[in-house]
């Protein structure tokens, strides 16, 4: 199975694969087919980050300027416009990652692998990031930088899950392997996804519980929502064209790499005769 | 069985007994897993003196009062309440800028010999709850709405109000603090 795999990489020869024959998978492994996804995702990235620029030109303004404070934290508000589209970002990326774990564990899909790999560096940045301006916005609202409750502790985690996901599926001399311990991990780490989201019902903690996400109407006035709803859908355009953009180069990457190895092949055969 | 499907129902079999794992593990650990106490889990139960915990619950509404400590650092007097129980707390520092009456704090602290909690540190905990100043000060003014009692009332009721219809601007801004 594994040599069909890591041949998928070549052209033309994925659809030809014995995975590619099975029943129910054969829709899935159309887009397997690594020519076909690097056709299809470059005619769709340039408009993924004309849309993502779009979006958060409108956005980021709209949320830094020309929203209105709030009553009790005034400016310190603005904050929230970069610190929640990070938030969803790191749990919906995670998401992303165990369920592409999920297919290349069970169908041995090879692109998933190759986008699960270029995720996480994504990921693992956005999850700073939530937690970078957690802090800085923690420290002048509730007095600290820092708390060990389980909102923040959940988060902690996440971030040193999308960090051990990204060393290890490059700490293998066999890429096929890494791929694989990463999926595992990237699996059994997605049971903290529901501990992070509900950590600030489940238990008492310093973080409030959510305000948009939550059954009834949602807690922030329309003139705060609306820039922030704005500005997470550019951020979340920025991150699809970022691991996208990524993936492409990580495929041809490894096409490059699978006709050297052919061309030193051939040499070597014609050497020898 | 073909491998694909073999490989699925393993998946899945491992991720229904680490799912229940950990939901059986957090359960177990509900009642570690505080952040911090409340004052009728302190009048249930009291901690020993000199053990540090952490205090949380709301500013009681006119229990505030700001005074100088003996070494002239600002100090702090007032009561915490869950509803049902409230503990009076002292402070000695500077106080987060959120702090006020109606406020959520979360306290760290020993409880003093006379019954009340010296707290070393003390935290803001706002709510989920953010609208515009001109918002929150017609909510105020018509009655419907006293930080220093609580919460904000109901979303629903507020999310979409129009600050620019009331004639609020002339006060707006600032917090209403204390």
């Amino acid at each position: 199975m594994e040599t069909f795999t890591s041949d998928g990489a070549l052209p033309g020869t994925a659809a030809a694969s014995p995975a590619a024959r099975g029943r129910g998978g054969a829709r899935l492994h159309r887009f397997a087919n690594p020519g076909r996804f690097l056709r299809l995702s470059g005619r769709v990235l340039p408009w993924l980050i004309g849309a993502a620029v779009l979006a958060l030109g409108v956005g980021l303004p709209w949320a830094l300027f020309f929203s209105p404070p709030d009553w009790q934290q005034g400016e310190t508000v603005r904050i929230l416009h970069v610190h929640v589209p990070m938030a969803w970002l790191a749990m919906g990326g995670y998401a992303g990652l165990a369920i592409g774990s999920f297919v290349a564990l069970v169908w041995r899909h090879p692109l998933a692998d190759l986008a699960c790999r270029e995720l996480s560096p994504v990921g693992a940045t956005v999850t700073a990031l939530c937690l970078a301006t957690g802090s800085i916005w923690g420290r002048p609202m509730w007095g600290t930088w820092w708390v060990w409750d389980a909102r923040l502790t959940s988060v902690l985690v996440l971030f040193f899950l999308w960090l051990g996901h990204a060393a290890l599926v490059r700490a293998f001399e066999d890429p096929e392997r890494g791929a694989r311990m990463g999926a595992i991990l990237a699996l059994v780490g997605a049971v903290n996804l529901p501990v992070v989201k509900f950590s600030v019902d489940w238990w008492n903690t310093l973080h409030q519980p959510a305000s948009v996400t939550r059954i009834g109407a949602p807690a922030l006035h329309a003139d705060i929502l609306y820039p922030l709803l704005v500005c997470a859908l550019g951020f979340t355009l920025a991150f699809a064209a970022l691991v996208l953009a990524r993936t492409r180069a990580a495929v041809m990457e490894r096409r490059v790499r699978a006709l050297q190895t052919a061309a030193a092949w051939r040499a070597e055969a014609g050497g020898a005769a | 069985m073909t491998r694909k499907r073999r490989r699925l129902n393993v998946l899945l079999l491992c991720g229904l007994g680490l799912g229940s794992a950990t939901a059986l593990t957090l359960t177990a650990f509900q009642d570690n897993l505080v952040f911090f106490r409340s004052p009728s889990d302190i009048a249930r139960e009291a901690p020993p003196p000199n053990r540090a915990f952490r205090l949380g619950g709301l500013v009681e509404n006119g229990s505030l009062q700001r005074e100088a400590g003996p070494d002239g650092r600002p100090a702090a007097r007032f009561r915490v309440t869950d509803g049902a129980s409230t503990l009076s707390v002292t402070y000695a520092g500077i106080l987060p800028d959120l702090f006020r009456e109606g406020q959520g704090v979360v306290a760290l602290g020993t409880m003093g010999p006379d019954g009340s909690f010296r707290a070393s540190e003390v935290l803001a905990r706002h709510d989920e709850t953010y609208m515009p100043p001109e918002v929150a000060d017609a909510l105020k003014r018509s009655g419907h709405w006293n930080p220093a009692e609580g919460g904000a009332p109901p979303a629903a009721s507020w999310n979409r109000l129009d600050p620019e219809t009331r004639p609020a601007r002339a006060a707006g801004g600032g917090s209403d603090g204390g």
